[in-house]
C-alpha cells in the first residue's frame, strides 16, 4: 500500500513525553496510538518494602505538576488500611491545601499551555506581547495557588508538610490570615480569565462520554467520596477494581485505564462539573450559566471554561476554608501501623486518582497499585482523535497536527505521571 | 535579572530538556511568576517542550537538563544534548544522582518490570537509573529533589553575568541556624538528615517540625557514620536508617555508602 508520512518528533505544552501515530488507508483513519514513551520509572515496584509512612513523599515524585494529588491519594489511602481517621479540622486543612494545587496547576495548563492553541500562539510568553494583561494576571493567580502550597506545604513543588495522620505543623490564624485576602483577589482574576477563555472559538464537538469522578453528600469532591459515573456507577472506592481494569498496550510504557466491562471513559473538569454540578456555589453556577457551560457538557474543548470555573470555586473555597480556620489540637492524630489493605481516590486536577496499598503488621508496604488520571484518559483520548482526525483528514497536514495535539490538550494530560512524549506519525495511501 | 540587555547583542539561547523525571523541576521555570517574562526577556527559550510549540534546532548557549538516564536511547540522546550545548547544567535529583527511581540499581529491573506491567516484552529500560555526569561532561550541578526556584535564577544570572553561581556549599544545619530554627534533634530528639545534607532548600523540613530527609543530596564532606550513631542514640532502628539513606538520592556516594551498612528492608543487617 502506498503510504505516506507525517512525523512530529514532540508534542509540546503537555507534562511528559509521549507520540501520537495515525494511520490512514483508503482515505480513512484505521489506528490511532497515543503512545506514551517517556521512560518507566518503576514506582509501584520500588515502593515494596518501604514504610507506609513513606509513600505520600514517595509518591509526590511521580508528578512535580500534582504532588498534593499524589500526598493526598496516598495518605487517605494508608489511613483507611490503619483505621485512623482524622478530625474535621485536619479534614479542612488538607483541602485547604488541595485548593492551591488546584488553582496552580489548572492555572498553568489554562494560561500556559492550553489558551495559546485557540488563538494561534506557539506559548504562552508570545501570547503575553498580545495578551499581557492576561497572561499577567494568569501568573499571579498561580502565584496564588502557590501561595496556599508553600505555607501549608513547606514548598510548592513536592511539599514536606503532609503526613499520615495529618501534618507535621500547622499554620497559627495570623499565618493564615493575609492569604485570605490573596485568594479574594485571586478569584477576581480567575473570574476574569473564566471571562475570557469563554469567549475563545469553540469547534462544534460533542460526544457520548461515560463521565467518571468522586461524589461526595455534600461538597464538590476532592479527598473524599463515592466513585460514581453518567451512566449509573456508584461503587465504594474500595470497590475501584472491580470495575476498572488496566491494560498494558505494546505502543504505550503507561498502562491504560478502562472499564471491566470493556469501554473507555472519561475522568477530570468535564467529569467532576457535569456529576457534581448541584455540589457548586450558587455564585459559580451563576457564572456558568453566564460564560455558556450548562451541566451535561460534552463538548471536551469547552474544558477550558469549566477548569477556569473549578479556580474560582477552589479560590471561593480557599478563602471560606481560611475565614473558618479553626487551629487543630494537634498536627497530627496518632498513626499505629496495622496489617491490612488501603485504598483511596481523590481528585487530582486532571481527575480521579486511586492508590491501594498492602501492608504489612509493621507498616511496611507489600504491594502498591497507583492508577492516575492520564491513564483513565488514554483511551478516551484516542477516540477523540479518531474522530477529528476523521473529520480533518483533507486538511493541510500541520493543520491536522495542530488541531490534533489540541484536542489531546483538552484533557490536560500529565504524561510524566503516565510515566512518559508524543511523535505524530499519519500514514496516507 | 535584566531584561533589557542590549538589543545589538543577540541574547543567549536556551534550551530545556527532559529525561525520567516528573517534570517539577523544569516547572520551578515557570513558577518563577514574577521573573518568567524578565527571563524570557534576556534569553532567547529555543527549545522548551513543556512551556512552548516552537522547538528551534541547536547549538543553544544554555542547555538546562532534567532526569536521569534509564534507556539506551536516552544514553544516545544526552550526547546529542551535549553536543549542541555551550553550557550543560543538571538541575535536580534525577539528573545530578538518578533521582527515586534509581532504586532499581539495588534490585533486579526484571523483577520491577514484571511487577508493573503485564507484558515485560514491551518494556524497553536499562538496568539502571544513572546521572547526567556518568555520560557527559556537566559544566555545573544544581541539586534538589526539587530544586530551589531562586537558585535556578541565580545559575541562570551568573551564566548571563559570565561569573560563577553563587550556591553556597553548606550543610542543612548552617541553614537551620541562620533561620532561628531550633534544633529538631536536639530539641525533640527527632531523627534529621540535616547535618550531612546539601543545603538550597531553605532548610524547610525542620521549620515545620520534621527532621529533614536529605532531597539535596549529601553535603559535602558528609560524615553520614557519625549521624548514623546519633539516630541510634535516639533510638531508631537500622531499617530506618537505610531508608532514610536510600531515598531521592540513593545512588549519591555517601548516601549509598550509609544506607548499604544497614541492610536490606527486607533483610537488615
Amino acid at each position: 500500500m502506498a503510504t505516506k508520512t507525517i512525523r512530529v518528533d514532540t508534542l509540546t505544552r503537555v507534562e511528559g513525553e509521549g507520540a501520537l501515530e495515525l494511520d490512514i488507508a483508503d482515505g480513512a483513519v484505521a489506528g490511532v496510538r497515543l503512545a506514551i514513551f517517556e521512560p518507566p520509572r518503576f514506582f509501584e515496584a520500588l515502593l515494596r518494602g518501604r514504610a507506609g509512612a513513606e509513600a505520600p513523599d514517595i509518591t509526590a515524585r511521580i508528578c512535580g505538576i500534582c504532588p498534593v494529588a499524589y500526598q493526598m491519594s496516598a495518605v487517605h489511602a494508608i489511613e483507611h488500611a490503619w483505621g485512623i481517621t482524622l478530625d474535621a479540622r485536619l479534614r479542612a486543612l488538607r483541602r485547604l491545601l488541595y485548593c492551591g494545587e488546584w488553582i496552580e496547576s489548572h492555572t498553568l495548563h489554562i494560561v500556559m499551555l492550553h489558551a495559546p492553541d485557540f488563538l494561534g500562539f506557539p506559548d504562552a510568553i508570545s501570547m503575553a506581547a498580545a495578551h499581557g494583561e492576561v497572561v499577567r494576571r494568569g501568573l499571579a493567580l498561580k502565584k496564588a495557588g502557590n501561595a496556599l502550597l508553600r505555607l501549608l506545604g513547606g514548598r510548592e513543588i513536592h511539599p514536606v508538610n503532609v503526613r499520615v495522620g495529618g501534618f507535621y505543623r500547622v499554620p497559627t490564624r495570623a499565618e493564615l490570615a493575609p492569604l485570605a485576602t490573596v485568594m479574594a483577589e485571586a478569584r477576581l482574576d480567575a473570574i476574569a480569565l473564566t471571562r475570557f477563555v469563554a469567549g475563545f472559538p469553540f469547534p462544534d464537538f460533542a460526544r457520548d462520554y461515560e463521565f467518571v469522578a468522586m461524589r461526595h453528600p455534600t461538597e464538590y469532591p476532592m479527598n473524599e467520596g463515592r466513585v460514581v459515573s453518567s451512566r449509573g456507577l456508584d461503587i465504594a472506592v474500595a470497590e475501584y477494581e472491580t470495575a476498572f481494569a488496566e491494560r498494558h498496550v505494546a505502543h504505550s510504557t503507561a498502562l491504560q485505564s478502562g472499564l471491566r466491562g470493556g469501554g473507555s471513559y472519561l475522568v477530570g473538569p468535564l467529569a467532576r462539573f457535569n456529576l457534581n454540578y448541584d455540589r457548586l456555589d450558587a455564585s459559580v453556577q451563576a457564572l456558568a450559566a453566564e460564560f455558556g457551560v450548562a451541566p451535561g457538557c460534552t463538548n471536551p474543548f469547552r474544558s477550558i471554561i469549566v477548569r477556569a470555573l473549578e479556580v474560582v470555586y477552589a479560590c471561593e473555597e480557599a478563602e471560606r476554608l481560611i475565614a473558618d480556620y479553626d487551629p487543630p489540637p494537634a498536627p497530627a492524630v496518632a498513626v499505629v501501623p496495622r496489617a491490612g489493605t488501603g485504598t483511596a481516590c481523590t481528585e487530582a486536577p486532571r481527575g480521579i486518582l486511586y492508590h491501594r496499598y498492602d501492608l504489612n503488621a509493621e507498616g511496611s508496604i507489600l504491594a502498591a497499585r497507583i492508577v492516575p488520571p492520564t491513564s483513565q484518559n488514554q483511551s478516551t483520548i484516542e477516540d477523540d482523535l479518531r474522530i477529528i482526525a476523521t473529520r480533518d483528514l483533507a486538511l493541510p497536514e500541520n493543520v491536522l497536527r495542530d488541531h490534533c495535539e489540541q484536542a489531546i490538550r483538552n484533557h490536560d494530560p500529565c504524561i510524566s505521571c503516565s510515566t512518559h512524549f508524543l511523535r505524530l506519525t499519519v500514514r496516507r495511501q | 535579572m535584566d531584561a533589557r540587555l542590549p538589543s545589538t547583542r543577540p541574547r543567549p539561547t536556551l534550551a530545556v530538556w527532559k529525561f525520567a523525571s516528573c517534570d517539577g523541576c523544569q516547572l520551578s521555570l515557570l513558577d518563577c511568576e514574577d521573573e518568567l517574562l524578565a527571563v524570557a526577556g534576556a534569553l532567547d527559550i529555543a527549545y522548551f517542550a513543556e512551556a512552548s510549540s516552537t522547538l528551534r534546532p541547536g547549538p543553544y548557549d544554555l542547555s538546562l537538563v532534567e532526569g536521569s538516564i534509564t534507556t539506551a536511547q536516552d544514553a544516545e540522546r544526552i550526547r546529542a544534548v551535549r553536543a549542541a550545548s555551550k553550557y550543560l547544567i543538571t538541575i535536580g535529583a534525577c539528573a545530578t544522582a538518578g533521582g527515586i527511581q534509581a532504586l532499581r540499581n539495588f534490585a533486579d529491573v526484571n523483577d520491577y518490570i514484571a511487577a508493573v506491567y503485564a507484558t515485560p516484552a514491551y518494556i524497553s529500560t536499562l538496568a539502571t537509573s544513572t546521572p547526567i555526569a556518568a555520560h557527559v561532561k556537566v559544566d555545573f550541578a544544581l541539586h534538589g529533589c526539587p530544586i530551589n526556584k531562586t537558585q535556578l535564577l541565580e545559575v541562570i544570572s551568573a551564566l548571563l553575568a559570565g561569573r560563577k553561581p553563587d550556591i553556597p556549599n553548606e550543610s542543612v544545619c548552617v541553614a537551620c541556624k541562620r533561620r532561628g530554627t531550633p534544633c529538631v534533634m536536639v530539641a525533640h530528639g527527632t531523627p534529621c538528615l540535616g547535618p550531612v545534607t546539601r543545603a538550597g532548600c531553605g532548610a524547610i523540613c525542620p521549620a515545620y517540625q520534621r527532621g529533614c530527609y536529605g532531597c539535596y543530596g549529601p553535603a559535602e564532606a558528609a560524615n553520614t557514620a557519625a549521624l548514623a550513631a546519633a539516630w541510634i542514640a535516639l533510638g531508631a532502628d537500622r531499617t530506618s536508617l537505610h531508608r532514610a539513606f536510600r531515598s531521592f538520592n540513593a545512588a549519591a556516594e555517601p548516601f549509598r555508602k550509609e544506607s548499604d551498612a544497614h541492610g536490606d528492608e527486607n533483610h537488615p543487617g
